[in-house]
Protein backbone atom coordinates (compact mmCIF):
# COMPACT_ATOMS: atom_id res chain seq x y z
CA UNK A 1 0.00 0.00 0.00
CA UNK A 2 1.51 3.19 -1.09
CA UNK A 3 0.07 5.09 1.96
CA UNK A 4 1.35 8.62 3.61
CA UNK A 5 4.01 6.66 5.21
CA UNK A 6 5.53 5.08 1.83
CA UNK A 7 5.47 8.54 0.14
CA UNK A 8 7.62 9.98 3.23
CA UNK A 9 9.72 6.94 3.00
CA UNK A 10 10.27 8.16 -0.65
CA UNK A 11 11.30 11.72 -0.29
CA UNK A 12 13.50 10.73 2.90
CA UNK A 13 15.31 8.42 0.49
CA UNK A 14 15.75 10.83 -1.78
CA UNK A 15 16.97 12.89 0.57
CA UNK A 16 19.21 10.56 2.23
CA UNK A 17 20.82 9.74 -1.73
CA UNK A 18 20.86 13.67 -2.62
CA UNK A 19 23.46 14.45 0.00
CA UNK A 20 25.25 11.49 -0.22
CA UNK A 21 25.61 11.79 -4.04
CA UNK A 22 26.35 16.03 -3.61
CA UNK A 23 29.66 16.04 -4.44
CA UNK A 24 28.35 13.92 -7.27
CA UNK A 25 25.95 16.12 -8.63
CA UNK A 26 27.74 19.52 -8.30
CA UNK A 27 30.66 17.81 -9.87
CA UNK A 28 28.75 16.76 -12.90
CA UNK A 29 27.57 20.45 -12.76
CA UNK A 30 30.90 22.18 -12.93
CA UNK A 31 31.45 20.50 -15.86
CA UNK A 32 28.14 21.87 -18.21
CA UNK A 33 26.83 24.26 -15.44
CA UNK A 34 27.51 26.23 -12.45
CA UNK A 35 28.54 23.88 -10.01
CA UNK A 36 25.37 24.04 -7.53
CA UNK A 37 23.14 21.60 -8.14
CA UNK A 38 24.14 19.25 -5.50
CA UNK A 39 24.16 21.93 -2.51
CA UNK A 40 21.07 23.26 -4.09
CA UNK A 41 18.63 20.22 -4.29
CA UNK A 42 20.53 18.78 -0.18
CA UNK A 43 19.38 22.15 0.62
CA UNK A 44 15.97 21.60 -0.27
CA UNK A 45 15.32 18.02 0.17
CA UNK A 46 16.62 17.99 3.39
CA UNK A 47 13.79 21.19 4.33
CA UNK A 48 11.50 19.18 3.15
CA UNK A 49 12.67 16.01 5.26
CA UNK A 50 12.19 18.91 8.26
CA UNK A 51 9.00 19.76 6.89
CA UNK A 52 7.56 16.54 6.87
CA UNK A 53 9.08 15.83 10.52
CA UNK A 54 7.29 18.93 11.65
CA UNK A 55 3.93 17.76 10.13
CA UNK A 56 1.70 15.78 12.41
CA UNK A 57 -0.14 12.74 10.12
CA UNK A 58 -1.37 13.46 7.00
CA UNK A 59 -3.04 12.21 3.80
CA UNK A 60 -0.44 10.83 0.75
CA UNK A 61 -1.31 14.16 -1.40
CA UNK A 62 -0.40 16.63 1.33
CA UNK A 63 3.45 15.15 1.94
CA UNK A 64 4.14 15.22 -1.36
CA UNK A 65 2.35 19.01 -1.30
CA UNK A 66 4.65 19.69 1.60
CA UNK A 67 7.46 18.19 0.26
CA UNK A 68 6.44 20.87 -3.12
CA UNK A 69 5.94 23.77 -1.21
CA UNK A 70 9.79 23.33 0.67
CA UNK A 71 11.25 22.98 -2.47
CA UNK A 72 9.78 26.08 -4.21
CA UNK A 73 10.48 27.98 -0.87
CA UNK A 74 13.92 26.90 -0.72
CA UNK A 75 16.04 26.16 -3.70
CA UNK A 76 15.77 28.43 -6.01
CA UNK A 77 17.33 28.17 -9.42
CA UNK A 78 16.05 25.68 -11.81
CA UNK A 79 15.81 22.72 -9.48
CA UNK A 80 13.32 24.51 -7.15
CA UNK A 81 10.43 25.17 -9.39
CA UNK A 82 11.02 21.64 -11.57
CA UNK A 83 10.74 19.08 -8.74
CA UNK A 84 8.87 21.45 -6.89
CA UNK A 85 6.46 21.14 -10.05
CA UNK A 86 6.93 17.80 -9.76
CA UNK A 87 5.72 17.01 -6.50
CA UNK A 88 3.01 19.81 -6.32
CA UNK A 89 1.31 18.28 -9.65
CA UNK A 90 2.05 14.63 -8.34
CA UNK A 91 -0.20 15.69 -5.28
CA UNK A 92 -2.65 17.06 -7.29
CA UNK A 93 -3.05 13.60 -8.86
CA UNK A 94 -3.43 11.72 -5.86
CA UNK A 95 -5.72 14.00 -4.12
CA UNK A 96 -9.56 13.56 -4.06
CA UNK A 97 -8.66 9.98 -5.95
CA UNK A 98 -10.92 7.13 -4.02
CA UNK A 99 -7.68 5.10 -3.59
CA UNK A 100 -4.59 7.19 -2.90
CA UNK A 101 -2.71 4.09 -2.24
CA UNK A 102 -2.92 2.04 -5.69
CA UNK A 103 -0.21 1.06 -7.24
CA UNK A 104 -1.73 2.35 -10.33
CA UNK A 105 -2.92 5.78 -8.25
CA UNK A 106 0.94 6.35 -7.78
CA UNK A 107 1.70 5.93 -11.83
CA UNK A 108 -0.49 8.58 -12.43
CA UNK A 109 0.82 10.69 -9.84
CA UNK A 110 4.40 10.70 -11.13
CA UNK A 111 2.92 10.95 -14.90
CA UNK A 112 1.26 14.03 -13.81
CA UNK A 113 4.39 15.55 -12.32
CA UNK A 114 6.14 14.57 -15.35
CA UNK A 115 3.73 16.90 -17.32
CA UNK A 116 4.05 19.90 -14.74
CA UNK A 117 7.65 19.65 -15.22
CA UNK A 118 7.64 19.74 -19.13
CA UNK A 119 4.82 22.99 -18.63
CA UNK A 120 7.32 24.64 -16.57
CA UNK A 121 10.48 23.90 -17.94
CA UNK A 122 9.43 24.04 -21.83
CA UNK A 123 11.86 20.80 -22.23
CA UNK A 124 11.60 17.83 -24.30
CA UNK A 125 13.33 14.61 -24.42
CA UNK A 126 16.72 14.68 -26.28
CA UNK A 127 17.12 18.41 -24.68
CA UNK A 128 19.71 16.79 -22.15
CA UNK A 129 17.84 17.57 -18.97
CA UNK A 130 15.93 15.63 -16.55
CA UNK A 131 13.17 14.81 -18.81
CA UNK A 132 15.75 12.11 -20.03
CA UNK A 133 15.49 10.36 -16.63
CA UNK A 134 12.23 11.03 -15.54
CA UNK A 135 10.22 10.52 -19.33
CA UNK A 136 11.48 6.61 -19.38
CA UNK A 137 11.26 6.08 -16.12
CA UNK A 138 7.71 6.76 -16.25
CA UNK A 139 7.00 4.96 -19.32
CA UNK A 140 8.55 2.25 -17.45
CA UNK A 141 6.35 1.87 -14.75
CA UNK A 142 3.16 2.23 -16.77
CA UNK A 143 4.60 -0.62 -19.08
CA UNK A 144 5.17 -3.39 -16.42
CA UNK A 145 1.96 -1.72 -14.50
CA UNK A 146 -0.22 -2.30 -17.43
CA UNK A 147 1.23 -5.94 -17.97
CA UNK A 148 0.55 -6.82 -14.39
CA UNK A 149 3.90 -7.04 -12.91
CA UNK A 150 3.96 -6.64 -9.27
CA UNK A 151 4.94 -2.82 -8.19
CA UNK A 152 8.46 -3.81 -6.74
CA UNK A 153 9.24 -4.87 -10.15
CA UNK A 154 7.63 -2.15 -11.92
CA UNK A 155 9.59 0.41 -9.94
CA UNK A 156 12.44 -1.70 -10.86
CA UNK A 157 12.26 -1.34 -14.26
CA UNK A 158 11.20 2.66 -13.73
CA UNK A 159 14.97 3.10 -12.04
CA UNK A 160 16.65 0.81 -14.61
CA UNK A 161 15.35 2.68 -17.31
CA UNK A 162 16.05 6.28 -15.27
CA UNK A 163 19.83 5.13 -15.31
CA UNK A 164 19.61 4.67 -19.08
CA UNK A 165 18.39 7.95 -19.72
CA UNK A 166 20.98 9.11 -17.57
CA UNK A 167 23.44 7.16 -19.24
CA UNK A 168 22.26 8.33 -22.49
CA UNK A 169 22.10 12.36 -22.02
CA UNK A 170 26.33 11.67 -22.23
CA UNK A 171 26.92 12.32 -26.07
CA UNK A 172 23.55 14.84 -25.83
CA UNK A 173 24.12 18.90 -26.66
CA UNK A 174 22.09 21.03 -24.39
CA UNK A 175 19.05 22.71 -25.73
CA UNK A 176 17.94 23.73 -22.43
CA UNK A 177 18.87 25.09 -19.31
CA UNK A 178 22.72 26.52 -18.48
CA UNK A 179 24.29 23.76 -20.36
CA UNK A 180 22.52 24.82 -23.92
CA UNK A 181 25.27 27.69 -23.47
CA UNK A 182 28.48 25.29 -24.28
CA UNK A 183 26.95 24.50 -27.79
CA UNK A 184 28.82 21.34 -29.05
CA UNK A 185 31.00 21.71 -25.77
CA UNK A 186 28.18 20.19 -23.40
CA UNK A 187 28.46 16.84 -25.32
CA UNK A 188 30.47 14.11 -23.20
CA UNK A 189 29.39 14.99 -19.93
CA UNK A 190 26.34 13.37 -17.97
CA UNK A 191 23.13 16.14 -17.25
CA UNK A 192 23.41 16.74 -13.80
CA UNK A 193 19.63 17.23 -13.78
CA UNK A 194 18.96 13.72 -15.37
CA UNK A 195 21.32 12.41 -12.46
CA UNK A 196 19.71 13.93 -9.67
CA UNK A 197 16.17 12.91 -11.41
CA UNK A 198 17.30 9.05 -11.47
CA UNK A 199 17.87 9.15 -7.69
CA UNK A 200 14.48 10.14 -7.43
CA UNK A 201 13.49 7.03 -8.83
CA UNK A 202 15.71 4.80 -7.67
CA UNK A 203 14.76 6.18 -4.24
CA UNK A 204 11.27 4.98 -5.03
CA UNK A 205 12.49 1.70 -6.00
CA UNK A 206 13.67 1.55 -2.09
CA UNK A 207 11.52 3.29 -0.55
CA UNK A 208 8.27 1.72 -1.88
CA UNK A 209 9.55 -1.91 -2.47
CA UNK A 210 7.50 -4.82 -1.08
CA UNK A 211 4.61 -1.75 -0.41
CA UNK A 212 2.73 -2.98 -3.48
CA UNK B 1 40.09 27.73 -1.84
CA UNK B 2 41.20 30.78 0.27
CA UNK B 3 38.41 33.53 0.62
CA UNK B 4 37.30 35.88 3.48
CA UNK B 5 33.92 34.04 4.60
CA UNK B 6 32.92 32.32 8.06
CA UNK B 7 31.13 29.41 6.63
CA UNK B 8 30.33 29.07 2.88
CA UNK B 9 26.67 28.08 3.80
CA UNK B 10 26.63 31.67 5.19
CA UNK B 11 27.95 33.49 2.82
CA UNK B 12 24.72 35.42 1.48
CA UNK B 13 23.24 36.42 5.10
CA UNK B 14 26.67 37.49 6.15
CA UNK B 15 27.43 39.86 3.40
CA UNK B 16 23.56 41.35 3.75
CA UNK B 17 24.88 42.00 7.43
CA UNK B 18 26.91 43.78 6.15
CA UNK B 19 25.00 45.81 2.90
CA UNK B 20 23.28 46.57 6.39
CA UNK B 21 25.48 48.18 7.97
CA UNK B 22 27.55 50.03 5.47
CA UNK B 23 23.85 51.59 3.86
CA UNK B 24 21.78 52.53 6.43
CA UNK B 25 19.63 54.32 3.81
CA UNK B 26 18.51 50.95 2.68
CA UNK B 27 16.29 48.32 4.55
CA UNK B 28 17.14 44.74 4.35
CA UNK B 29 14.88 42.28 5.31
CA UNK B 30 17.46 39.37 6.60
CA UNK B 31 14.36 36.81 6.50
CA UNK B 32 13.69 36.84 3.28
CA UNK B 33 16.72 38.53 1.61
CA UNK B 34 15.66 41.15 -0.29
CA UNK B 35 17.07 45.03 0.12
CA UNK B 36 14.71 47.63 -0.09
CA UNK B 37 15.02 51.29 -1.01
CA UNK B 38 14.66 53.04 3.16
CA UNK B 39 11.41 54.89 1.58
CA UNK B 40 10.11 51.99 -0.16
CA UNK B 41 7.12 52.17 -1.23
CA UNK B 42 7.02 55.10 -3.00
CA UNK B 43 3.22 56.32 -3.59
CA UNK B 44 2.45 56.71 -7.17
CA UNK B 45 5.78 55.74 -8.52
CA UNK B 46 6.12 52.48 -10.70
CA UNK B 47 8.55 49.65 -8.35
CA UNK B 48 11.68 48.33 -10.09
CA UNK B 49 12.43 44.66 -8.63
CA UNK B 50 15.33 42.75 -9.83
CA UNK B 51 17.36 40.17 -8.52
CA UNK B 52 19.38 36.40 -8.99
CA UNK B 53 22.09 34.61 -7.76
CA UNK B 54 24.44 36.33 -5.39
CA UNK B 55 28.20 36.27 -6.31
CA UNK B 56 27.47 39.32 -8.94
CA UNK B 57 27.90 41.68 -6.58
CA UNK B 58 27.34 45.11 -7.30
CA UNK B 59 24.61 43.72 -9.01
CA UNK B 60 21.53 44.06 -7.75
CA UNK B 61 21.88 45.37 -4.58
CA UNK B 62 24.21 47.75 -4.95
CA UNK B 63 21.63 49.44 -7.36
CA UNK B 64 18.77 49.77 -4.92
CA UNK B 65 18.13 53.79 -4.36
CA UNK B 66 17.19 56.74 -5.86
CA UNK B 67 16.60 56.71 -9.74
CA UNK B 68 17.13 52.55 -9.93
CA UNK B 69 16.13 49.73 -7.96
CA UNK B 70 13.28 49.81 -5.44
CA UNK B 71 14.51 46.16 -4.19
CA UNK B 72 16.75 43.54 -5.08
CA UNK B 73 16.47 39.55 -4.35
CA UNK B 74 19.44 37.84 -2.93
CA UNK B 75 19.50 34.35 -4.04
CA UNK B 76 21.93 31.95 -3.45
CA UNK B 77 25.69 32.24 -5.07
CA UNK B 78 24.45 31.87 -8.56
CA UNK B 79 21.18 30.68 -8.05
CA UNK B 80 17.83 32.63 -8.62
CA UNK B 81 16.01 33.57 -5.55
CA UNK B 82 12.78 31.58 -4.83
CA UNK B 83 9.38 32.78 -5.70
CA UNK B 84 9.14 33.54 -1.80
CA UNK B 85 11.45 35.97 -1.67
CA UNK B 86 10.09 38.03 -5.39
CA UNK B 87 7.42 38.10 -3.83
CA UNK B 88 7.30 39.97 -1.08
CA UNK B 89 10.14 42.59 -2.88
CA UNK B 90 7.37 42.74 -5.15
CA UNK B 91 4.88 43.71 -1.85
CA UNK B 92 7.03 45.90 -0.30
CA UNK B 93 7.40 48.38 -3.55
CA UNK B 94 4.27 48.69 -4.38
CA UNK B 95 3.21 52.47 -4.24
CA UNK B 96 -0.08 51.74 -6.20
CA UNK B 97 1.80 52.41 -10.00
CA UNK B 98 2.47 48.82 -10.34
CA UNK B 99 5.87 46.98 -10.14
CA UNK B 100 8.29 46.11 -12.50
CA UNK B 101 10.32 42.60 -12.67
CA UNK B 102 13.85 42.44 -14.28
CA UNK B 103 15.11 39.26 -15.26
CA UNK B 104 18.13 38.16 -16.75
CA UNK B 105 17.18 35.26 -18.67
CA UNK B 106 18.43 32.24 -16.79
CA UNK B 107 15.79 29.02 -16.75
CA UNK B 108 15.73 29.50 -12.98
CA UNK B 109 15.68 33.66 -12.79
CA UNK B 110 12.64 33.02 -15.29
CA UNK B 111 11.05 30.54 -13.98
CA UNK B 112 11.17 31.65 -10.07
CA UNK B 113 10.08 34.95 -11.12
CA UNK B 114 7.21 33.65 -13.23
CA UNK B 115 5.73 31.82 -9.89
CA UNK B 116 6.26 34.96 -7.66
CA UNK B 117 3.84 36.49 -10.45
CA UNK B 118 1.51 33.86 -10.15
CA UNK B 119 1.64 34.08 -6.51
CA UNK B 120 1.08 38.33 -6.48
CA UNK B 121 -1.61 38.15 -8.90
CA UNK B 122 -3.13 35.42 -6.46
CA UNK B 123 -2.70 37.35 -3.66
CA UNK B 124 -2.94 41.33 -4.21
CA UNK B 125 -4.86 43.33 -7.58
CA UNK B 126 -0.69 44.30 -8.15
CA UNK B 127 0.04 44.73 -11.82
CA UNK B 128 3.25 43.35 -12.50
CA UNK B 129 5.25 43.53 -16.03
CA UNK B 130 8.27 41.17 -15.99
CA UNK B 131 11.09 42.19 -18.94
CA UNK B 132 13.67 39.67 -19.41
CA UNK B 133 16.72 40.81 -20.41
CA UNK B 134 18.59 38.43 -22.93
CA UNK B 135 22.06 40.17 -24.44
CA UNK B 136 24.63 37.97 -24.27
CA UNK B 137 25.69 37.75 -28.56
CA UNK B 138 27.87 34.39 -27.21
CA UNK B 139 24.57 32.50 -27.05
CA UNK B 140 22.38 31.56 -30.09
CA UNK B 141 18.99 32.75 -29.79
CA UNK B 142 16.84 30.66 -31.23
CA UNK B 143 13.23 28.49 -30.32
CA UNK B 144 15.44 25.61 -29.33
CA UNK B 145 17.58 26.73 -26.96
CA UNK B 146 17.44 28.80 -23.69
CA UNK B 147 18.18 31.82 -25.46
CA UNK B 148 20.17 34.33 -25.30
CA UNK B 149 21.53 35.35 -21.53
CA UNK B 150 21.01 38.24 -19.71
CA UNK B 151 24.29 40.38 -18.80
CA UNK B 152 25.79 43.67 -19.00
CA UNK B 153 22.88 45.43 -20.42
CA UNK B 154 20.68 44.53 -17.32
CA UNK B 155 22.80 47.43 -15.44
CA UNK B 156 21.92 49.62 -18.02
CA UNK B 157 17.92 48.57 -17.94
CA UNK B 158 17.97 49.70 -14.50
CA UNK B 159 19.57 52.92 -14.51
CA UNK B 160 17.48 54.06 -17.45
CA UNK B 161 14.21 51.93 -16.63
CA UNK B 162 14.96 53.34 -12.96
CA UNK B 163 15.25 56.96 -14.02
CA UNK B 164 12.18 57.13 -16.51
CA UNK B 165 9.95 56.05 -12.96
CA UNK B 166 11.76 58.61 -10.81
CA UNK B 167 9.89 60.77 -13.51
CA UNK B 168 6.87 59.25 -12.38
CA UNK B 169 6.02 57.48 -15.39
CA UNK B 170 3.66 54.59 -15.73
CA UNK B 171 4.15 51.34 -15.63
CA UNK B 172 3.62 50.72 -19.33
CA UNK B 173 6.13 53.53 -20.46
CA UNK B 174 8.88 52.09 -17.60
CA UNK B 175 8.76 48.61 -19.30
CA UNK B 176 8.41 50.08 -22.57
CA UNK B 177 11.72 51.72 -21.60
CA UNK B 178 13.37 48.24 -20.40
CA UNK B 179 12.48 46.98 -23.50
CA UNK B 180 13.77 49.11 -25.64
CA UNK B 181 17.14 48.99 -24.37
CA UNK B 182 17.36 45.50 -24.12
CA UNK B 183 16.44 45.57 -27.86
CA UNK B 184 19.46 47.82 -28.10
CA UNK B 185 22.25 46.20 -26.36
CA UNK B 186 24.33 43.34 -27.01
CA UNK B 187 27.20 42.27 -24.95
CA UNK B 188 29.93 39.42 -24.99
CA UNK B 189 32.36 37.98 -22.33
CA UNK B 190 35.61 36.48 -21.69
CA UNK B 191 37.60 34.90 -18.66
CA UNK B 192 41.32 34.50 -18.01
CA UNK B 193 40.59 32.32 -14.89
CA UNK B 194 37.81 30.79 -13.61
CA UNK B 195 35.44 31.39 -10.06
CA UNK B 196 35.66 29.19 -7.05
CA UNK B 197 32.39 28.87 -5.89
CA UNK B 198 32.17 29.04 -1.84
CA UNK B 199 30.19 26.20 -1.65
CA UNK B 200 32.22 23.98 -4.01
CA UNK B 201 35.60 24.92 -2.72
CA UNK B 202 37.25 24.87 -6.11
CA UNK B 203 37.35 26.75 -9.30
CA UNK B 204 34.56 25.62 -11.46
CA UNK B 205 36.95 25.16 -14.55
CA UNK B 206 40.37 24.31 -14.79
CA UNK B 207 42.01 27.08 -17.15
CA UNK B 208 45.79 26.95 -18.30
CA UNK B 209 48.00 29.92 -18.20
CA UNK B 210 47.86 30.16 -21.57
CA UNK B 211 44.53 30.54 -22.36
CA UNK B 212 41.27 32.20 -22.47
CA UNK B 213 37.80 31.24 -22.62
CA UNK B 214 35.55 33.75 -25.21
CA UNK B 215 31.98 34.31 -24.31
CA UNK B 216 31.60 33.46 -20.96
CA UNK B 217 28.62 33.56 -18.89
CA UNK B 218 28.52 35.21 -15.30
CA UNK B 219 28.20 31.93 -13.36
CA UNK B 220 31.36 30.36 -14.00
CA UNK B 221 30.21 28.36 -16.83
CA UNK B 222 32.92 28.14 -19.47
CA UNK B 223 32.85 29.96 -22.70
CA UNK B 224 31.81 28.96 -26.36
CA UNK B 225 35.69 28.26 -27.16
CA UNK B 226 38.90 28.40 -25.76
CA UNK B 227 41.82 30.31 -27.31
CA UNK B 228 45.49 31.12 -26.41
CA UNK B 229 46.05 34.10 -24.34
CA UNK B 230 45.80 37.60 -26.95
CA UNK B 231 47.19 40.92 -26.21
CA UNK B 232 43.97 43.44 -24.99
CA UNK B 233 43.92 44.72 -28.82
CA UNK B 234 43.14 41.77 -29.69
CA UNK B 235 41.30 40.70 -27.34
CA UNK B 236 38.56 44.23 -28.00
CA UNK B 237 38.27 42.93 -31.25
CA UNK B 238 37.11 39.32 -30.17
CA UNK B 239 34.29 40.76 -28.10
CA UNK B 240 33.55 43.32 -30.04
CA UNK B 241 33.51 41.65 -33.19
CA UNK B 242 30.14 39.55 -32.59
CA UNK B 243 28.39 42.67 -30.75
CA UNK B 244 28.91 44.59 -33.79
CA UNK B 245 27.67 42.18 -36.31
CA UNK B 246 24.94 41.08 -34.41
CA UNK B 247 23.61 44.60 -34.31
CA UNK B 248 24.50 47.68 -36.49
CA UNK B 249 25.68 50.53 -33.90
CA UNK B 250 26.36 53.32 -36.31
CA UNK B 251 24.36 56.18 -36.58
CA UNK B 252 21.92 57.83 -34.26
CA UNK B 253 23.29 59.71 -30.85
CA UNK B 254 26.02 57.40 -30.74
CA UNK B 255 26.40 54.31 -27.87
CA UNK B 256 26.73 53.75 -24.31
CA UNK B 257 29.86 52.01 -24.16
CA UNK B 258 30.69 50.01 -20.63
CA UNK B 259 33.58 47.60 -20.10
CA UNK B 260 32.71 45.23 -17.12
CA UNK B 261 35.02 43.31 -14.76
CA UNK B 262 34.39 39.97 -13.66
CA UNK B 263 35.53 40.54 -10.12
CA UNK B 264 39.07 39.41 -10.43
CA UNK B 265 40.60 41.93 -12.85
CA UNK B 266 41.81 45.41 -11.25
CA UNK B 267 40.71 48.19 -12.71
CA UNK B 268 44.14 49.17 -15.02
CA UNK B 269 43.50 46.45 -17.44
CA UNK B 270 39.58 47.55 -17.68
CA UNK B 271 40.61 51.37 -18.37
CA UNK B 272 43.39 49.53 -20.74
CA UNK B 273 41.08 47.42 -22.43
CA UNK B 274 38.38 50.88 -22.63
CA UNK B 275 41.14 52.24 -24.63
CA UNK B 276 41.16 49.42 -27.06
CA UNK B 277 37.04 49.39 -27.20
CA UNK B 278 37.48 52.97 -28.06
CA UNK B 279 39.84 52.12 -30.76
CA UNK B 280 37.94 49.33 -32.22
CA UNK B 281 34.66 51.70 -31.84
CA UNK B 282 36.30 54.95 -33.80
CA UNK B 283 37.76 52.66 -36.72
CA UNK B 284 34.37 51.56 -37.05
CA UNK B 285 32.80 54.86 -37.38
CA UNK B 286 30.91 54.58 -33.99
CA UNK B 287 30.66 57.26 -31.23
CA UNK B 288 30.83 56.88 -27.65
CA UNK B 289 28.57 59.17 -26.10
CA UNK B 290 28.73 57.59 -22.33
CA UNK B 291 30.79 55.17 -20.97
CA UNK B 292 30.65 53.13 -17.57
CA UNK B 293 34.09 51.20 -16.48
CA UNK B 294 34.39 48.99 -13.63
CA UNK B 295 33.20 45.62 -12.11
CA UNK B 296 29.29 46.37 -11.79
CA UNK B 297 28.76 42.39 -13.02
CA UNK B 298 30.55 40.23 -11.11
CA UNK B 299 31.15 36.44 -11.21
CA UNK B 300 32.81 36.20 -7.88
CA UNK B 301 36.29 36.28 -8.44
CA UNK B 302 36.50 35.57 -11.87
CA UNK B 303 39.62 37.45 -14.02
CA UNK B 304 38.15 38.31 -17.20
CA UNK B 305 36.17 41.27 -18.54
CA UNK B 306 32.88 41.92 -20.87
CA UNK B 307 31.84 44.59 -23.07
CA UNK B 308 28.18 45.87 -23.80
CA UNK B 309 27.24 48.53 -26.19
CA UNK B 310 24.11 50.47 -26.35
CA UNK B 311 22.71 52.50 -28.89
CA UNK B 312 21.49 55.10 -27.36
CA UNK B 313 19.31 58.29 -28.95
CA UNK B 314 18.22 62.00 -26.82
CA UNK B 315 15.72 60.27 -24.94
CA UNK B 316 18.08 57.60 -23.12
CA UNK B 317 20.52 59.51 -22.55
CA UNK B 318 18.84 62.20 -20.65
CA UNK B 319 17.35 59.05 -18.48
CA UNK B 320 21.10 57.95 -18.10
CA UNK B 321 22.73 61.35 -17.07
CA UNK B 322 19.73 61.80 -14.64
CA UNK B 323 20.27 61.50 -11.14
CA UNK B 324 21.22 57.99 -9.02
CA UNK B 325 22.32 57.70 -5.70
CA UNK B 326 23.00 54.02 -4.81
CA UNK B 327 25.66 52.22 -2.85
CA UNK B 328 27.58 51.26 -6.70
CA UNK B 329 26.49 53.52 -8.67
CA UNK B 330 26.06 57.56 -7.93
CA UNK B 331 25.93 60.67 -10.15
CA UNK B 332 23.64 64.08 -9.97
CA UNK B 333 23.15 64.28 -6.43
Amino acid sequence: MVDAEALTAWVREFARLVHEQRDELTRLDSAIGDADHGANLDRGMTAAVAALDAQSAAGPAAVLKTTATTLIKTVGGASGPLYGTFFLRAAGALDGVPDPTDPAALARAVRAGLDGVVARGKAERGDKTMLDALGPACDALDEALAAGKPLDEALGAAAQAAADGRDATEPLVARKGRASYLGERSAGHVDPGAASATLLVQAAATALAGRG
Amino acid sequence: MKKLINDPADVVADALRGMAAAHPDLRVDHENRVVFRGDAPRQGKVGLVSGGGSGHEPMHAGFVGLGMLDAACAGEVFTSPVPDQVAAATRGVDGGAGVLHIVKNYTGDVMNFEMAAELAAAETDTEVVAVVTDDDVAVKDSLYTAGRRGVGVTVLVEKLAGAAAEEGRPLAEVADVARRVNAAGRSMGMALTSCTVPAAGRPTFDLPDDEMEIGIGIHGEPGRRRVPLAPAREVAEMLLEPVLSDLDMTGGDGVIAFVNGMGGTPLIELYLMYAEVVAVLEKAGIGVARNLVGSYMTSLDMAGCSVTLLKADDELLRLWDAPVRTPSLRWGV
